[in-house]
């Protein structure tokens, strides 16, 4: 299955991209997976391992890692919000 | 409309005076309007180079706006509420900027500042936006505050 991930703010910057288009391999079933899958390819991707905090937003709600993922969803990390 | 995201500035006056016109039930607005500061080097001591000379407002297209969405619903859904407005801007912005703007309409005070209250809480940590500042010694992304989920925290306890 193929998903959409998104990363934002100092986690794009450290991973030099906003998004990618990502084929998964079989036995990759949640976000905590997909996340341990990007962090795997070496720096700078580790980021996604190290970042304090890091969030994970599922089809644009917030969710833990252990959320279930199904082709065609959008996974996007970020660090903790800062706005207002 | 109760939610936007934009870059450009907002007339405070004009939304406030909105929530009440043409009607005669509204007994209360209260708002809160958020600024760019640029007074960062009083917290790291007298280290000119942490003055904020700009600041870089990053979103979540989409969701965002959703999430503000579903902040104005549960506020809603806790106070009676006659109108809310919610604005807050993306982009560079300069110290002395307007950064965010909450309005709430009700009968009487109490669930208008309350509610008022309640929407910035859970914005500043539920609201998909990253701000990054721009100082003599070069940018840096803010880091999330304790006391700001602290803040948004006490909402749950029933307190609200």
């Amino acid at each position: 299955m193929t998903v959409k991930v998104l990363f934002f703010a100092g986690l794009r910057e450290a991973l030099g991209t906003g998004s990618e288009s990502l084929a998964l391999p079989g036995g990759i079933a949640t976000v905590g997976g997909l996340r341990d899958l990007l962090a795997a390819r070496g720096e700078p991707w580790s980021a996604l391992a190290t970042t304090k905090n890091l969030r994970v937003a599922l089809n644009q709600q917030m969710v833990g890692l252990d959320a279930p993922l199904k082709g065609g969803d959008e996974v996007a990390f970020f660090p903790p919000v800062t706005g207002g | 409309m109760t939610v936007s995201v934009q870059e450009a500035d907002f007339d405070a006056g004009a939304e406030i005076a909105a929530l009440s016109a043409g009607r005669d039930d509204v007994g209360a607005v209260a708002s809160f309007v958020g600024l760019v500061r640029a007074d960062k080097a009083a917290r790291v001591g007298a280290d000119h180079t942490a003055a904020v000379q700009a600041m870089t407002l990053e979103h979540y297209p989409g969701m965002t706006e959703k999430a503000l969405q579903e902040i104005v619903t549960e506020a809603r859904g806790r106070w009676e509420l006659q109108g809310v407005r919610v604005i807050h801007r993306v982009g560079r912005l300069l110290p002395g900027a307007r950064i965010v703007f909450v309005a709430v309409a009700s009968s009487h005070r109490g669930d208008a500042f309350a509610a008022c209250e309640f929407i910035m809480d859970y914005l500043k940590t539920r609201a998909p936006f990253w701000k990054k500042e721009e100082t003599p010694a070069g940018g840096r992304w803010v880091d999330a505050r304790e006391s700001d989920d602290a803040a948004a925290g006490r909402w749950q306890s029933g307190a609200g």
